[in-house]
């Protein structure tokens, strides 16, 4: 059956008219023959070595090859495009939450609309639009802010009526239906054929391409890819490109040195029928019923309708060839609830004769997003897997990204939200994945909703307080792996249970962080930070300092004792991360950074140091217990504890003292908060953990302590104007586009990574600008609230989008931050932004189409500084994440 | 009185038991997936036993249920002792000589066995020393007769079952200064159990059996369909190579006393058993111990019964049968049950039950278009029926549980009826052993993928 359903998909007739493809590929090269069923033999070496001839692999390699790489081996275990990417439902849709993904998706679309011409094979691609229907006004809110977003980016987009469904597509059930979006530019190809297209393109660009070839695994030394072996002999190479789709975790773990890139199989079913009595015309939209978990396209002159279910099956947990994905059986039990809302949808259907069933492996990563990039522990190992069941829509501008990456160094655009090393090995359990992806699959099609957390492979991670604060009704969220605390529900209080929590508008936490942030202003408040990256970097002599002054723009040449906020900044002076980094002794320091950088700056510290074994670079991060004292009494509690004064002139803002707290001595303790309050974050070894705990919860008490989640710090943090890494700040901004230039010290007579385009900034000034709004005429009880992404209007004209947002319940206004970019009127051109180009603009902010005016500040309130600080710098960079 | 479906299903599972063989990184290496138990009593008390037990010291797991009959007493001695005796069986020389030397320096012994037990399922605390004792004496006799080959699992069980009955008839005979002890070592051999019990390592499954429990095989055919295989024989009057060996072993001049009315000697049903000293002791024997006993034996009609045509003892023994089955990725589960289930259901029957119980809707019998002619509507109906077929499935969590249901609740046409189901079980406890017997049920489910790979 699978055999059948290959010459339908995929268009048979290419191979017929290229019938010498493979010969002229290998011609170029090969000197002698070997026997069939491989005449041309593998070369010794390439420059790179992709793995996976889907659409990804074919992918990277044609853009490899358009940026000029020629030495490039595309090797695949059975027949080109023969995988998911054969059976896959050839739907080209932009519609993506998350904006890098939508960027993605919309280059693909460019790509394959003009790959027939270019390349002569017959893609099918066919331009229909796409609808995503909407049951409920929940639903309809998230379409509209996708919406936003399309619009923003010039790609049409509108939402429209059930009435203007009915027109667009005759066989909809239109009475359940509150509205509906329409793309009318997104399309269908036959994902095989691009496939094919773009290995032909590649393959006259000079890339060999060998079939039935597969990889065994590959070879790391000193942490560097040298080769790979396949079971047709080993080729040297520098790079290679894991694009192996769901067998790219096995071929990730199957070398010495394991590559954790975390993913799991799961079915996927989608129906196949014959043609409608009167043919379904073949640029009929594409339906997507997310409410139903379905989708619908013309095929054939009949349909192909699939879906996510709510239970879904993950399979391949054991490892691969447990089951030739060709002998997966069809499953019509399980695809029942999707059949039912199809033919809900389509009650006209009925009669319609089923042609097959089919089963599609699929593969999912924990948090929805696809996996590629570098691995942090092989340098030259890339991959791009885990598509999440998007890979067509994803494709082009995956591979496009993942070429840019390995010839310039990193990808054209921001990519964190899909790097690999957002990961560790922490998430490459097969447990965890199993659970994970069972949770992963029908959020596919799941309302999704700010501050969601995945309920799957919790608890992994922990503080030793843990108990003690989920006892105190603690409601916790992970990143990382770590759990961490919200907020703390008072006893008696009832919020909703999950599902009913789920909301566009107020939360019903609202009061709780309400007096969590008054405790923090008023009295003092514990929130445990333990979850933050925590290094140490020493060495014998002064190759410490020296490294760090290359690596981090602030001055670090500070006196012993001293906190430095402080970027590191790769070449274009963009943030790889923002640390607060103390000076222990003359020759060591103590650097926190956030959670997610755990991975990412371990890489990129391992890359950049130099190799000197009297230079030691240390992960301490599960040694301490992070305790953050906010609020006005924080320094009562300490200075009780410690019997130390702790007052501003014994002990100034960003300032690290080792000292006694209770009976435990060693505690670091730090006149930082994050957020821009009074406070202190204490480092205690975990053994004594609830030890100082306890302490500071009984000596607080006639302070008026308690116990305070990240959302207070979120809120203060905001409203103070902090960025924060991951969410603000990324690989392209700069300190001088978001306010920072304080932090870099451009004379202080060392060279460092991305001096001179500071420099240049500073001169010739940006090309955006952080900027804090105040939304105006926003009701926070009845409207919608921002989020984050939400585009930026100045004079109805759009400049930029949000990066965060929250209430602030001292301005008793939602503040959002976010990007300001100008625009030219005419030409489109970016220019400078200048403070004056920000300050005169009337802004507006558009929460799923609704547009907020907005007041824009460039500076944070002064009046929401309630402590002096030390003389030389304002502690103006809290870098805590959501 | 009518009992209401929540009622109906409290009482279904008060004693379900579920164990699943944890996972290491997502897999389960083990041969066995994990077991389902339950027992549902006609009897008060309920005199069934079951057990459940993972050899720390050799691989393996073993499963037994046990029938209880003249009381509880001995198919509880049997239920807490028969898996030590056994373990000890399999264990190699080296192993029982550092569990003897660490008994003698008063070290931390190596735990022999993991139990997977019901909260409901107890063990005495106070016969524990003695029980140890006995099992103690017999791992020294072990030690001592070392012959230096490894051990036989079918060897190892039948040793274990005659050495533990011997044991039961020894502490019955010598006696003990507790007075509650002294009583307890005589109502355990004066009463009997029978007992089926599973040992699976691997691939190789063994079953022992002594009496008329039952151990069948689920085997799911190339066709999904469902049937079973025995793995054990009754022996009953059913059994005529039962008959025989009993015949066999007693003078021609007994042949017509010996089974009467489907009974041995008229009196008992399983021709094989544990306890039951009635049936193994000479005459003097009995009459000394009954006599020197506490008054409470004394007092007692049955204990001072002597069968009639008692003539050439012993006619009981607990010697197993032991079949040994090496498992097939066909073999699914297997099902181990007091005689309780088989009076009301057919074993065919209860192949299907469970097996499609365990593998739910999907391989009930896939459905297949292949080249015929459906449409959508016509599959959503089909679609439609088979789940308002199998929502009763999932009613229970434990396959025993849902065994159990059918066995008490299935009407004429083999489906569950809730009436009857309300009907049988709020009968008062004086009439529920004429409708039905105690049912005690393990079902072990085997894991295909590991047993393939072997």
């Amino acid at each position: 059956a699978a055999g059948m359903f290959l010459r339908l998909l995929s268009d048979i007739q290419w191979r017929a008219a290229h019938p010498r493809w493979r010969r002229v590929t290998g011609s170029q090269r090969s000197t002698s023959t070997t026997a069939e069923p491989h005449p041309f033999s593998l070369p010794a070496q390439a420059q790179v070595v992709i793995c996976g001839g889907g659409i990804m692999g074919t992918s990277v390699a044609y853009h490899l090859s358009k940026m000029g790489w020629k030495d490039i081996v595309l090797l695949e275990q059975g027949r080109l495009a023969a995988g998911t990417t054969r059976f896959c439902a050839g739907i080209v849709s932009t519609a993506r939450p998350v904006s890098i993904e939508l960027k993605m998706a919309h280059y693909s679309n460019k790509l394959y609309q003009q790959l027939e011409q270019e390349t002569g094979v017959q893609t099918g691609y066919m331009k229909t639009g796409s609808i995503s229907l909407a049951q409920t006004q929940d639903r309809l809110i998230s379409l509209k802010r996708i919406a936003s977003s399309l619009n923003v980016m010039g790609i049409p987009c509108e939402i429209i009526s059930p009435k203007k469904v009915l027109q667009l597509h005759p066989l909809i059930n239109i009475h359940d239906l509150v509205g509906a979006m329409y793309v009318p530019e997104d399309a269908l190809v036959s994902s095989a054929n691009v496939s094919l297209a773009l290995a032909t393109a590649a393959s006259r660009n000079g890339v060999q391409i060998h079939e039935r070839t597969s990889v065994s695994h590959v070879t790391i030394q000193k942490g560097r890819v040298t080769g790979v072996e396949t079971d047709r002999g080993r080729i040297q190479c520098e790079y290679f490109v894991n694009c192996a789709g769901q067998w790219a975790y096995e071929l990730g773990h199957s070398g010495e040195e394991p590559v954790h890139i975390p993913l799991h199989a799961c079915e996927h079913f989608y129906l196949l029928t014959h043609p409608l009595q009167e043919p379904l015309s073949s640029n009929l939209p594409t339906i997507v019923d997310p409410d139903g978990r379905i989708y619908i396209r013309n095929w054939q002159g009949g349909i192909l309708s699939g879906g996510f279910e709510k239970n879904p099956k993950p399979l391949f947990t054991e490892g691969r060839n447990q089951l030739e994905i060709q002998n997966l059986q069809e499953d019509w039990d399980h695809f029942g609830p999707l059949l039912s809302a199809l033919l809900r949808r389509m009650p006209g259907l009925e009669a319609l004769q089923i042609m097959q069933l089919v089963n599609c492996p699929e593969s999912f990563t924990p948090d929805m997003r696809c996996i590629m990039g570098e691995s942090p522990t092989a340098r030259g190992y890339f991959v791009l897997a885990g598509m999440n069941s998007a890979g067509i829509s994803y494709g082009g501008g995956a591979g496009k990204f993942l070429a840019e990456w390995i010839v310039n160094g990193y990808p054209s655009e921001n990519v964190w939200p899909l790097d690999l090393k957002r990961f560790g090995t922490l998430q490459s359990s097969r447990t965890f994945l199993r659970h994970r992806v069972m949770e992963v699959m029908p959020l596919m099609y799941d309302l999704k909703v700010p501050r969601w957390d995945f309920q799957t492979g919790r608890q992994l991670r922990t503080s030793p307080l843990y108990d003690r604060l989920d006892a105190q009704g603690a409601r916790w969220m992970e990143k990382h792996g770590f759990e961490r605390v919200k907020y703390f529900v008072p006893p008696g209080s009832d919020l909703l249970d999950l599902d009913h929590s789920k909301t566009f508008y107020k939360p019903d936490w609202f009061d709780i962080v309400g007096s969590e942030v008054k405790c923090c202003k008023e009295a003092v408040c514990v929130i445990d930070m333990s979850s933050f990256t925590k290094f140490e970097i020493s060495s014998t002599g002064d190759q410490a300092l020296e490294s760090l002054q290359y690596l981090f723009s602030n001055d670090l040449d500070v006196p012993v004792g001293h906190v430095v906020h402080t970027g590191m900044l790769n070449e274009k002076g963009g943030y790889e991360n923002d640390c607060s980094i103390a000076r222990l002794s003359k020759r060591s320091f103590f650097m926190i950074s956030p959670t997610d950088q755990q991975v990412h700056c371990w890489a990129w510290l391992k890359n950049h140091l130099p190799d000197d074994s009297n230079l030691v670079l240390e992960d301490v991060t599960w040694k301490y217990t992070a305790l953050n004292l906010i609020g006005p009494r924080a320094v009562d509690v300490l200075s009780e504890l410690s019997y130390a004064p702790m007052t501003a002139e014994h002990f100034p803002s960003l300032f690290c003292k080792e000292m006694s707290v209770g009976y435990a001595n060693g505690i670091r303790v730090m006149s930082i908060t994050h957020t821009g309050e009074p406070g202190f974050v204490l480092y205690i070894p975990i053994e004594y953990a609830l030890h100082v705990y306890n302490e500071v919860m009984n000596m607080g008490q006639k302070y008026g302590i308690r116990n305070a989640g990240y959302y207070a710090l979120r809120s203060l943090r905001i409203e103070k104007f902090f960025a924060f890494w991951g969410q603000d700040l990324d690989a392209f901004t700069t300190p001088m586009e978001c306010g920072r230039e304080f932090q870099v010290k451009l004379d202080k007579g060392v060279e460092f990574l991305g001096q001179e385009v500071l420099l240049e900034q500073k001169q010739n000034g940006v090309y955006k600008r952080f900027t804090m709004f105040i939304l105006e005429d926003h009701d926070t009880d009845m409207d919608l609230w921002p989020w984050w992404g939400e585009p930026i209007f100045r004079n109805g004209r759009y400049v930029g989008k949000t990066t965060s947002s929250a209430y602030s319940y001292t301005l008793e206004r939602h503040v959002c931050l976010g990007f300001v970019h100008h625009f030219d009127e005419k030409t489109g051109e970016e220019l400078v932004v200048t403070t004056d180009f920000i300050n005169q603009g009337e802004y507006e902010i558009d929460i799923a189409g609704q547009r907020f005016q907005a007041k824009a500040k460039l500076y944070p309130f002064s009046s929401l500084f309630t402590q002096r600080r030390r003389k030389d710098e304002v502690e103006l960079s809290g870098y805590q994440r959501e | 009185f009518y009992l209401t479906p929540p009622q109906v299903n409290s009482i279904l599972k008060a004693n379900e038991y579920s164990f699943k063989v944890p996972e290491f990184d997502g897999k389960n290496v083990s041969s066995v997936l994990g077991f389902d138990s339950n027992q549902l009593p006609a009897n008060a008390p309920i005199e069934d036993r079951r057990s459940a037990a993972t050899c720390l010291q050799t691989r393996g797991m073993l499963l037994g249920v046990f029938d209880g009959h003249a009381g509880c007493a001995c198919a509880q001695a049997v239920s807490e002792r028969l898996f030590y005796y056994i373990a000890v069986s399999l264990l190699p020389h080296e192993t029982l000589l550092e569990i003897e030397n660490a008994v003698e320096s008063g070290r931390a012994l190596l735990p022999i066995l993991q139990w997977h037990k019901h909260p409901n399922d107890y063990f005495s605390k106070e016969a524990s020393k003695l029980y140890f004792n006995s099992l103690r004496t017999y791992w020294q006799e072990l030690i001592d007769l070392n012959s230096g080959e490894t051990t036989d699992v079918r060897e190892a069980l039948i040793n274990a079952f005659k050495r533990l009955d011997n044991d039961i008839s020894l502490e019955a005979q010598v006696g003990d200064p507790n007075s509650f002890l002294n009583y307890l070592v005589l109502r355990v051999a004066f009463s009997g159990s029978t007992a089926c019990v599973a040992h699976v390592d691997g691939v190789d499954l063994h079953i022992a059996n002594t009496g008329d429990s039952r151990a069948m095989l689920g085997v799911q055919e190339e066709d999904g369909s469902w049937s079973a295989v025995n793995l054990s024989y009754d022996h009953n009057a059913q059994n005529e190579h039962e008959v025989e060996r009993v015949k066999m072993e007693h003078p021609k001049s007994e042949e017509k006393s010996l089974v009467k009315q489907d009974r041995l000697l008229g009196l008992l049903m399983p021709f094989r058993a544990f306890g039951d000293v009635k049936f193994k002791w000479s005459i003097e024997l009995q009459k000394r111990v009954v006599e020197s006993g506490p008054d409470q034996l004394n007092d007692n009609e049955y204990t001072k019964f002597i069968p009639p045509n008692y003539h050439t003892p012993p006619y009981l023994t607990a010697e197993p049968e032991v079949i040994h089955h090496k498992l097939r990725p066909q073999d699914k589960f297997l099902v181990l049950a007091t005689d309780g289930l088989w009076e009301t259901m057919h074993r065919q029957d209860v192949a299907r039950i469970v097996g499609e119980y365990l593998t739910g809707v999907h391989h009930q019998q896939p459905i297949a278009v292949g080249g015929y002619k459906v449409t959508l509507g016509q599959m959503h109906g089909l679609l439609t029926e088979r789940r308002a077929k199998i929502s009763s499935v999932f009613e229970d969590q434990n396959a025993a549980t849902h065994l159990i249901r059918h066995a008490v609740g299935n009407n004429e046409f083999g489906t569950v009826d809730h009436e009857r189901l309300s009907k049988m079980l709020s009968l008062p406890e004086e009439l529920a052993r004429m409708y039905r017997d105690d049912i005690t049920i393990i079902v072990v489910q085997f894991n295909s993928h590991v047993i393939g790979a072997y």
